[in-house]
């Protein structure tokens, strides 16, 4: 059984492998679901965007049969309306990619602390990582929000911190503690014998893990990476409900100015399409790499 | 030019050995692996170990570089008191002496063969990298790899990759190097171009001690065999005594089932 061991039960002594006791816990081959801990796999097909833009379509023509005499048509307003939604979706990707690049830098330590040989060290992260993995996106959100000041001042220089940032750090929490499982998980998938003929050729622990296990992880972390990516980007919109003007914000307040509830659906479906190419790609891309990994092993 | 056996007999001294080893206990859990191993290994001398599987011929090499800590016993390998090793530093110190070939090779297989041999030289021993390409191309010659360099392990047979993991030790200039079955996973017709460079190495005067299956090998290179069972050494001897005249029981018995 590929039991899970808590940070404060002691690490197993029955191995005739000593050198590679802290990482002897999670020894036995885990298979690449397990790298997907626990997080939903993005899996978009090509008719996902074909029936978006049917919905598209259809409820644009029915708005459009509502609309009455010398109101501009559907698709005008949508014209209209584009550059400004265009700028809130290119700040949610903005949002979007800040968070992965710091949830990624901090999560990778995260993930290394969990198989720290000190085990105040293990349990410090594997404390950090289960709760930011477990809470509710949200909830994180509304912590950020609220709890970070809106400004700080670093060696006499006050910098402000606008919402956006602060969301962006609401986002990466969660982030950072799943690319730490996705770290954790690879890192454990490099079989013992790696670690045992690299400690005999001299090489320190830190070398170990950052020139041999980790490049070696790369490709098996590489699709559950851009999975959670996609996952991000999507729920960049979180960030509508504390007040970022990110793109659902602005279509709330373009609607608002319009004042044509018919419009509502045209609207949404609109900005689900360019989040559908957006992370369509993405999900192509991972899926292709996925298998082309499970072929090399 | 001194012929090869010339060298050897030069290189062998009669001063302290260079492994020592002296009572040496290990166990795993309940299981006791070792129950108080000696042996010694001069300079330039070449050792092996045979024994059934679980007789702890594989551990007791591992202690030699710390790869696996012991209970209790002295082991000294040069100026390394290795039961007395704390540190990483101190291992360290103690790995760069003892180079180590494993079973299943081990290489790293995000590495080419070349970069396999340069790494550790590069990052443990902080050469010059344009130094250890030059020797690293040497070596991959010396084992006949030249045109491999660039081959990643896995486009390579395991001979091959063998071969590349031996030229890989000898990279560090080791004083020692621990061959550990080196020629179990292999398929028949590899084993022998693995033994041809082994004794290669070993004319070259390094100190070699091998566990291994391969009796009519170990016979004509082995200066000294040893035959552990159960944790503890039976018998040992020089090759010709050791295997004509096996005075213990169950040597005869294992040397029986074996040949």
């Amino acid at each position: 059984m590929n039991r899970r061991l808590g940070w404060f039960e002691p690490l197993p002594q029955a191995t005739d492998l000593p050198v590679l006791l802290p990482t002897a816990e999670r020894r036995a081959p885990r298979s690449p679901a397990e790298l997907w801990s626990g997080l939903p796999r993005i899996r978009l097909r090509a008719w996902h965007g074909l029936a978006l833009g049917l919905v598209f379509t259809l409820s644009a023509g029915f708005a459009e049969a509502q609309t009455g005499a010398g109101r501009p048509s559907v698709v005008a307003t949508l014209i209209k309306w584009t550059p400004l939604l265009f700028s809130g979706f290119l700040f949610n990707i903005a949002i979007s990619v800040l968070a992965m690049a710091g949830g990624t830098a901090v999560g990778i330590f995260l993930g290394l602390g969990q198989i720290a040989r000190r085990a105040p060290v293990r349990g410090v992260a594997w404390l950090v990582t289960h709760f930011f993995r477990n809470a509710p996106w949200l909830v994180l959100l509304f912590f950020c929000m609220y709890l970070l000041p809106f400004q700080v001042t670093v060696f006499g220089t006050t910098v402000p911190l606008p919402d956006w940032v602060k969301a962006t750090f609401g986002l990466a929490l969660p982030v950072m503690a799943n690319v730490a499982e996705i770290v954790r998980g690879a890192v454990q998938s490099i079989p013992s014998a790696q670690w045992e003929s690299a400690a005999a050729l001299a090489f320190t622990r830190r070398q170990i893990i950052w020139m041999i296990i980790l490049p070696q992880g790369m490709k098996r972390m590489l699709p559950p990476w851009m999975n959670l990516y996609a996952i991000l980007a999507m729920d960049t919109v979180l960030a509508s409900i504390v007040g970022v003007n990110e793109v659902m914000t602005l279509t709330g307040d373009a609607l608002g100015a319009e004042s044509r509830p018919e419009l509502l659906l045209p609207f949404y479906s609109y900005i689900l399409i360019w989040f559908f190419l957006y992370c369509y790609p993405i999900a192509l891309w991972t899926t292709r790499l996925e298998r082309r990994f499970a072929v090399d092993r | 030019m001194p012929s090869i056996a010339e060298r050897r007999a030069m290189s062998k001294s009669t001063d302290r050995p260079i492994v020592s080893i002296h009572d040496v206990h290990k166990s795993f859990g309940a299981i006791e692996v070792l129950k108080g191993v000696s042996l010694d290994v001069g300079k330039g001398e070449v050792v092996c170990i045979i024994g059934p599987s679980g007789s702890g011929k594989s551990t007791l090499l591992r202690c030699i570089n710390a790869l696996v800590p012991i209970d209790r016993g002295e082991i000294r390998v040069a100026d390394h008191d290795v039961h007395k090793l704390k540190t990483d530093r101190e291992l360290i110190a103690l790995r760069r002496d003892v180079a180590m070939v494993f079973q299943q090779y081990n290489l790293f297989p995000h590495k080419t063969a070349i970069e396999n041999v340069m790494m550790a030289p590069i990052h443990v021993l902080k050469e010059d990298k344009a130094e250890v390409e030059a020797r690293a191309r040497r070596l991959l010659a010396k084992v006949r790899l030249e045109q491999k360099a660039d081959a990643y392990p896995g486009e390579l047979s395991g001979g091959q990759q063998q071969r590349v993991a031996i030229a890989r030790g000898l990279a560090m200039r080791p004083q020692v190097m621990l061959f550990d079955e080196v020629t179990a996973a292999l398929d028949p017709e590899t084993v022998k171009e693995v033994l041809v460079t082994i004794r290669e190495v070993a004319e070259e005067g390094m100190t070699c001690i091998l566990v291994t299956h391969e009796m009519g090998f170990a016979r004509e290179l082995a200066d000294h065999m040893y035959f552990t069972d159960q944790g503890i050494i039976v018998e040992h001897g020089p090759p010709a005594e050791f295997f004509a005249n096996p005075r213990e029981t169950r040597t005869r018995e294992f040397l029986s089932q074996i040949l």
